[in-house]
């Protein structure tokens, strides 16, 4: 059966275990009989999961397993006997029950699919050869398995305009919609999106949106997704493909580091769509939007095919050359500098979107073989590694099901969507107690309870709750999500809010929010300063095994420069070579200024990147990565999850993986490190590094990886996390706003501005303020104002919104237009902003 | 023959005849709306009463009169009041004015003539079982309805019968007027709940939503039909014993019956429950009078356009619940819908078909389509386009909505067993099976009048071309 | 914030509003109170409604479609509704439906160009004994014979050319309020009069005239 789900697993209903078919029955198992075989179901259990558990297919349309079943399709109805004779019933909505008798090959209940289908049919469009579902749809499907075989509807069929776009990446054809309300109720239910609805009544009904209100969700994909006809299709596969000529390998999601699983299919060679998979442990089955349609960056233009180098000479063009050429140009100019100024004149910044191998290879790369430590993943808009590193880490799961969550620095709907639609129903549906901290409302604040501070003043806001409530939170389980915090102020008040709750509540464990794909990853293989592989302290670099010093690791007293240092060093002239792993500094880090400062600063630049950004564009080497599908490997997700990467085409040109790269730099600086493939990286990092010991390649590869494998830090090492001293909130300028600069899902960030359909959808840039600073200010909506900080003077757009308090101010960050790093000072606990009018 | 009995001028259509009055005792007046006059008519001494003894008091006396729902389902008021699980609350009353069943017309004459009796029967069963919230749901097509019964609350309120601390009591209890919007289905319990919540008034699956356990809100909630909590201040006066002397021991009291269509005198009429015939209402010279022009009776409807159609030869069964189903159709919401010999059967069936097919909330499948389908069918054999095959499909389509044997009356002359109700449905109401009640009705009991209408031939049928039912 | 009540018909909105426990109860009223403002249902009060009782406009539009009574078009001043279900139907509602059509010069569904009535056939009214019987504005006639239609035009049409047409006491012999206002009396709940919404989430246990869970019952 094609049900574009699959593979999916009943979701543990009240009280019971997780289902699981090599699994004993439970003792409080309820015995059913199935088509006259035995069979112990769970207590609470819905028949037609039963059913599927116990091997029989029902056949269904509107019932879903991560939805409430609503038992409107009528074509589950089977034989069941409760203990007052057989009746037709649907299984859907029917708890099994002690003695329950159920045949669902009876000839009444054979003749109520029948009848079903025929009536399903009726009005049911002949599209199937132009039908993007055709070949993976459940009504063509259950059509041939279990339907009459003729129909005898000689009237007109309903007749509507089709396809109707009802947004940028969802077209609706409601001819073909058999009204089983997935769609509406994922969208209800799951997303917290309620843009379409059934409209008018009876045979009329169809599913809309208002007029000019397009299903504009972050989720709208995943419609498409379940709908079980060719109803919602997605426009970027609109006739691209059919499905028996897609070739599939099952991977992991790497846009943001929720880690989804997804399945990435291909035809000739092209990546050609990502489908969610259902694993219980992270994402259900649901992809956002972001993930599911930027593997359409791996065909833009702006897409590096073979290397790039510019001649010495500082403005000379990038041109074509060749990998020979340019990998000894960067291996003389790496060896030039170390013997002329020391090996911590090279600097690497990045490697966040790398796979695990890519980054325990530059990691060993930079620290025994050129021998610096000054390597950061994350561009100063992260939170510090040590943190992140030794703090006591929560699972999603944990995170759902906890007495308290506690959420500040992160808005996860704009960046790990799929943990918003975790959390969103822990809180709605399961009524977790959720209190969030936050300067501006977010996704979630209608849902909890939300408390409002100013930048800045966040620790003073946990404390006081703390105070107050420390006693009762913390007389049950607690998890706190917690993320980097508008980067308008430097992570210290975050950190220290988590610092003052790890002294009020010790059991309280840790849900790091930090965006980027493998950013967990990158920080547990050690690309960050005074960081070695496995979280390890340089203190304990005896604990790493034979195979990683090569030469002596760099074991200085005092570990290199995180991104910060980097950046300043750089912009000092101290920096010879600086290496950008998958970075975009001029985009990412929340200081324009210093970035631009820190390129032109620097002597060579040279970039690893699959797409020319704006800071590739100032390199004087670009060297071509492969993207995600196109290599293999492992990441590691927010949890610390490691699962695998399926690989599925070839990359394009002569790009190639970021670890090969690597190993060839090593090569011609004299160090063979024996890496022929991704396979052979990951059992060296599981000799080598402690914490991943009892994570073989052959864990890795087995069936048990599907939903990934958990693998998170002992905590016994020596590296530790000194907090910072309480941030003291900055008093009040009465003549200032506050920024608040936060991402949003759609920006100019590389792979959705490189996606054809996902680049329309991020919005310009637009400074926001609430409604009464607009009117004390004297200008409406769309009105344009100058924002001056200490940094610099711009002039932007001002839109009114009630999300934002008085005195604060609120920039995407990333947003086409004048960017708001230009307005941030790196290193300041707030960004205070006068504001001119024009 | 003379007809006894009279036409009230204001309430139109309503008889007044020798019988008891239970429920239109004051249709007579046509100021019984207004709260001075009601209070002078003995109103609210049933409240009163009530007040004065204790809610479990007040539910013993409603459960010992067996007051029989008056909404179509006809399960006992006090038996549903105890059904609201102990200690959940708060709990709510919703009064179901969405009368809509074709050939129903009773509640509308209460809501506009006596508002204020249906009031105090609500605050009876507020304070009985604890009910909070009164809704107070009106068709909205009922625009007088509407301003009686906005007009009774504000002088009721405005007086103390309604609102806080009623009548010097600790009971209060707000009642809340809402206007429907046109949409038969949501005269279906859990559909009216669903509506009241500001929804498409789509009916919810049943287990496990029965309104008593989970319902408005999702809190236990008690939906009683007008008529129904109409009786309650008669009941409080008078008591139970005196509510059962009245009618037959499984159906005691008065129930209003709407009669219509070919009979010499329509009309509503409140008659004694249990043991009134239906002779006895369309021939009685107190009631109809017989047929219009002493015409011969062809068939009628006996409870409402859902409900499968008898002959003649049903006539003497009484207005008793066992007894219609047994016969093989149901007493429903006391309409009765009398057809003549002029009456052309397909046509009337295509009418009550439509209707159903029209008023489908689109939730389920076989409503949805079936309802729409055997319309679709049934119009083309009413214009003369429809074949052989299509009386076939008609049954097979009535298959898919209702499996196994459908409900339908005696007929003795065809040699025909009565298959008695009710009918198993795969639906989730039983809007989609009323569209097929009057089709199988039409096809078992008048099979000539459809093979007359169709083409011998077997070969493929032709549609008419574009042709849609009227709207 | 959209613009779409006068603020009459707003403080009306919010009072409505005020009588439920849950805001998006008070949908279908709003939505009459819109009709009755406009005559029909218009796009911005569908998104006025939706902020008031916090739901997307798509839900509200949802909610619209589903109803009868709803229009979404601008109609008639006189919205003329015949019955068309079979009691009606037995007594000659098609033969008046059609004398309808003629003497409007319109079909069924249709609005005259003059903009005065739209003619549209309804299902049953619960009027069944008084058939044929059709609704103005949602305000019966009864035992309509073809030559009534007509008188009935002609008031109609006399009633509109004296302007907006008197506030009916009763209104079967009064004038007919135009398309959109329904009931002319409304529900007022002084505030020192109500008990107050009845929440469902602040659970409130028993009401103070219940006895306590331990007094008997009688079963």
């Amino acid at each position: 059966m094609s049900d574009a789900t699959r593979v999916y697993r009943s979701p543990p209903r009240e009280g019971s275990p997780v289902s699981d078919p090599t699994e004993a029955p439970p003792d409080d198992g309820v015995k059913i009989t199935i088509d006259g075989r035995e069979f112990t179901a769970h207590k609470g259990e819905l028949l037609i999961a039963a059913a599927e558990r116990a091997g029989t297919y029902i056949p269904h349309f509107c019932y879903h397993s991560r939805m409430s079943p609503v038992g409107m399709c009528r074509m589950c109805l089977v034989e069941v006997d409760s203990g007052r004779g057989p009746g037709l019933q649907p299984s859907c909505m029917v708890p099994v029950s002690d003695g329950m008798v159920v045949d669902t090959e009876s000839e009444t209940t054979k003749r109520a699919q029948e009848g079903i289908l025929e009536l399903l049919l009726i009005n049911h469009p002949l599209d199937c050869p132009v039908c993007d579902k055709g070949g993976e749809c459940p009504l063509q499907d259950q059509a041939v398995a279990f339907g009459p075989g003729e129909s005898r509807f000689v009237e007109e069929k309903r007749h509507y305009e089709k396809p109707i776009p009802i947004s940028d990446l969802v077209n609706l054809d409601r001819e073909r919609c058999i009204l089983c309300d997935r769609c509406t109720r994922f969208a209800r239910e799951v997303a917290g999106d309620p843009l379409i609805s059934f409209t008018e009544r009876g045979n009329r009904t169809q599913v809309l949106t208002f007029p000019d209100d397009p299903f504009s969700s972050y989720f709208s994909g995943n419609t498409v997704q379940i709908c079980p006809v060719g109803a919602l299709t997605a426009a970027p596969y609109r006739f691209r493909a059919r499905p028996w000529d897609l070739d599939q390998v099952e991977s992991t999601c790497t846009t943001c580091s929720v880690g989804c699983r997804i399945a990435v299919q291909s035809s000739g060679d092209q990546i050609v769509r990502r489908l969610g998979v259902d694993i219980d442990p992270v994402n259900h089955g649901w992809l956002c939007d972001r993930g599911r349609f930027d593997y359409e960056s791996a065909y833009s233009p702006e897409r590096i095919t073979d290397p790039l180098m510019r001649g010495r000479a500082g403005d000379s063009e990038l041109i074509e050359a060749t990998w020979p050429a340019a990998m000894a140009a960067t291996a003389e100019t790496l060896r030039e500098a170390i013997d002329a100024h020391g090996a911590s004149s090279v600097a690497v910044l990045g490697g966040a979107r790398l796979t695990n191998e890519d980054a325990y290879t530059w990691s060993k790369l930079a620290r025994t073989v050129i021998g610096t430590d000054n390597i950061d993943s994350q561009l100063a808009d992260g939170l510090a590694a040590e943190m992140v590193l030794t703090l006591p880490r929560a699972t999603i799961d944990e995170a759902c099901s906890a007495d308290t969550v506690i959420m500040f620095g992160v808005d996860p709907k704009e960046e790990l969507p799929v943990l918003h639609l975790r959390l969103r129903h822990a809180v709605v549906e399961d009524k977790v107690p959720m209190i969030e901290f936050s300067p501006v409302e977010t996704s979630l604040s209608r849902h909890c309870r939300s408390v409002r501070h100013l930048p800045g003043a966040l620790t003073e806001s946990v404390s006081e709750l703390l105070a107050s409530e420390g006693e009762r939170i913390g007389s049950g389980s607690v998890v706190v999500v917690v993320g980097r915090g508008s980067l308008a102020g430097s992570g210290e008040d975050i950190e220290a809010a988590v610092a003052a709750i790890r002294q009020a509540i010790p059991h309280a464990t840790f849900l790091p929010a930090l965006r980027r794909g493998n950013v967990m990853g990158a920080l547990q293989m050690g690309l960050s300063p005074g960081i070695l592989p496995g979280g390890l302290a340089f203190s304990e670099a005896d604990r790493l095994g034979e195979d990683w010093a090569g030469s002596q690791p760099v074991v200085s007293d005092e570990p290199g420069l995180d991104a910060a240092g980097i950046l300043a060093a750089a912009a000092a002239g101290r920096v010879a070579v600086l290496i950008l792993l998958g970075a975009d500094p001029l985009a990412d880090v929340p200081d324009r200024d210093l970035a631009e400062r820190a390129l032109a600063g620097a002597g060579t630049v040279v970039a690893v990147d699959t797409h020319l950004t704006v800071s590739a564009r100032r390199a004087h080497v670009v060297l071509p990565a492969s993207g995600p599908g196109e290599k293999a490997g492992t990441t590691t997700n927010l949890e610390g999850r490691i699962s695998r990467l399926g690989p599925k085409v070839t990359p394009p040109g002569t790009a190639r993986p970021d670890w090969m790269i690597a190993v060839e730099l090593a090569d011609r600086l004299g160090v063979d490190m024996g890496f022929a493939d991704s396979r052979r990286i990951w059992d060296e990092i599981s000799t080598v590094v402690p914490m991943f010991s009892d994570c073989p390649v052959e864990r890795i590869e087995s069936p048990e990886a599907q939903d990934g494998i958990l693998c998170r830090p002992a905590g016994d090492g020596d590296l530790r996390w000194d907090p910072p001293a309480a941030v003291a909130a900055p008093p009040v300028d009465a003549y200032a706003l506050r920024l608040v600069s936060s991402r949003k899902l759609y920006d100019q960030a590389t792979m959705t501005a490189n996606s054809p359909s996902l680049a329309g959808l991020a919005e310009e840039s637009r400074v926001r303020l609430n409604p009464r600073e607009l009117d004390r200010l004297g200008v409406t909506d769309g009105g344009r104002l100058a924002f001056v900080s200490p940094r610099t003077r711009i002039i932007a757009t001002v839109s009114g919104d009630e999300k934002v308090p008085r005195g604060v101010m609120a920039m995407t960050f990333n947003a086409a237009g004048p960017a708001a790093s230009e307005l941030i000072e790196l290193g300041t606990v707030v960004t205070e902003v006068r504001v001119e009018t024009l | 023959m003379t007809l006894r009995g009279t036409t009230v001028p204001h309430a139109a259509g309503f008889v007044a005849g020798d019988r008891p009055r239970i429920v239109t005792a004051h249709f007579d007046d046509p100021e019984a709306h207004r709260l001075s006059r009601y209070e002078e008519l003995g109103g609210y001494q049933g409240l009163r009463k009530a007040l004065d003894s204790t809610p479990a008091e007040v539910h013993s006396v409603i459960r010992d009169a067996t007051v029989l729902g008056r909404g179509g389902a006809g399960f006992p008021a006090g038996v549903k009041w105890g059904f609201c699980p102990e200690g959940v609350w708060p709990r709510y009353l919703v009064v179901n004015g969405d009368e809509s069943e074709p050939g129903t017309y009773k509640d509308r004459l209460l809501m506009e003539l006596d508002p204020h009796q249906l009031i105090e029967g609500a605050l009876i069963a507020c304070y009985a079982v604890g009910l909070t919230q009164c809704f107070l749901y009106v068709r909205g097509e009922m625009a007088l309805a509407q301003e009686r019964i906005a007009t009774a609350l504000n002088e009721a309120y405005a007086a103390g019968y309604v609102g806080r601390n009623i009548m010097g009591t600790d009971f209060s209890v707000d009642v809340v007027l809402h206007w429907g919007a046109g949409a038969y289905v949501v005269g279906e319990e859990t559909a009216l709940i669903e509506s009241l919540e500001g929804k498409r008034g789509m009916p919810r699956l049943k287990p496990p939503y029965f309104p008593a356990a989970i319902g408005l809100y999702g809190q236990p909630t008690i939906v009683n039909n007008v008529e129904t909590l109409s009786n309650m201040p008669w009941i409080m006066n008078h008591g139970a014993e005196a509510y059962r002397a009245i009618g037959t021991e499984s159906s005691p009291g008065t129930r209003m019956v709407a009669v219509s269509g070919h009979v010499k005198r329509p009309g509503v009429y409140e008659i004694v429950n249990g043991s009134t015939t239906f002779r006895d209402l369309i021939y009685g010279e107190d009631m109809c009078g017989g047929i219009r022009e002493d015409r011969e009776l062809k068939a009628f409807v006996p409870g409402g356009g859902s409900a499968p159609w008898f002959l003649p030869e049903q006539l003497d069964i009484p207005f008793e619940g066992r007894q219609a189903s047994a016969a093989g159709s149901m007493l429903g919401s006391g309409a009765v819908i009398v057809m003549d010999e002029t009456t052309d059967i397909p046509r009337a069936a295509l009418s009550l078909t439509h209707f159903y097919a029209h008023e489908s909330c689109g939730k389920c499948t076989p409503c949805r389509e079936g309802g729409t389908w055997l319309e679709r069918i049934m119009t083309r054999i009413v214009d003369g386009y429809g074949t052989e095959r299509d009386l076939q499909l008609l049954t097979e389509v009535g298959q898919s909505i209702c499996p196994g044997a459908f409900p339908h009356a005696a007929d003795s002359s065809r040699g025909l067993e009565a298959v008695p109700f009710p009918y198993r449905m795969n639906t989730i109401c039983f809007v989609g099976p009323s569209a097929y009640a009057p089709v199988n009705s039409a096809l078992t009991l008048f099979p000539e009048e459809f093979e007359a209408r169709v083409r011998r031939d077997e070969g493929v049928p032709v549609a008419a071309p574009g042709r849609e039912s009227r709207v | 914030m959209t613009d779409h009540f006068t603020p009459a018909n707003l403080d009306l909105a919010h009072e409505i509003i005020g009588r439920y426990p849950v805001k998006r109860s008070a949908m279908i009223p709003l939505l009459h109170l819109a009709q009755e403002q406009d005559g029909w249902v218009t796009e911005d009060a569908m998104r006025q409604i939706a902020e008031l009782v916090e739901v997307t406009p798509a839900e509200v539009l949802g909610t619209c479609s589903f109803y009868e009574m709803f229009k979404r078009q601008p109609v008639g001043r006189f919205l003329i509704n015949i019955c068309g279900t079979l009691s009606c139907q037995l007594m000659g509602a098609e033969d008046l439906i059609h004398h309808a059509e003629q003497t409007l010069g319109i079909t069924s569904g249709d609005t005259t160009p003059d903009g005065l009535f739209t003619l549209a056939v309804a299902e049953c009214q619960a009027a069944c004994t008084e058939a044929p019987c059709l609704q103005v504005n949602y305000r019966h006639r009864y035992k309509v014979t073809p030559a009534d239609f007509d008188d009935l035009v002609e008031e109609l049409r006399r009633q509109a050319g004296e302007g907006e047409g008197p506030d009916p006491q009763s209104p079967e012999t009064a004038g007919v309020p135009r398309h959109g206002v329904l009931s002319v009396a409304r529900q007022h709940i002084p505030a020192e009069r109500a008990a107050g919404p009845s929440s469902p989430t602040t659970n409130q246990g028993p009401p103070v005239w219940m006895p306590p869970p331990d007094a008997e019952e009688p079963k």
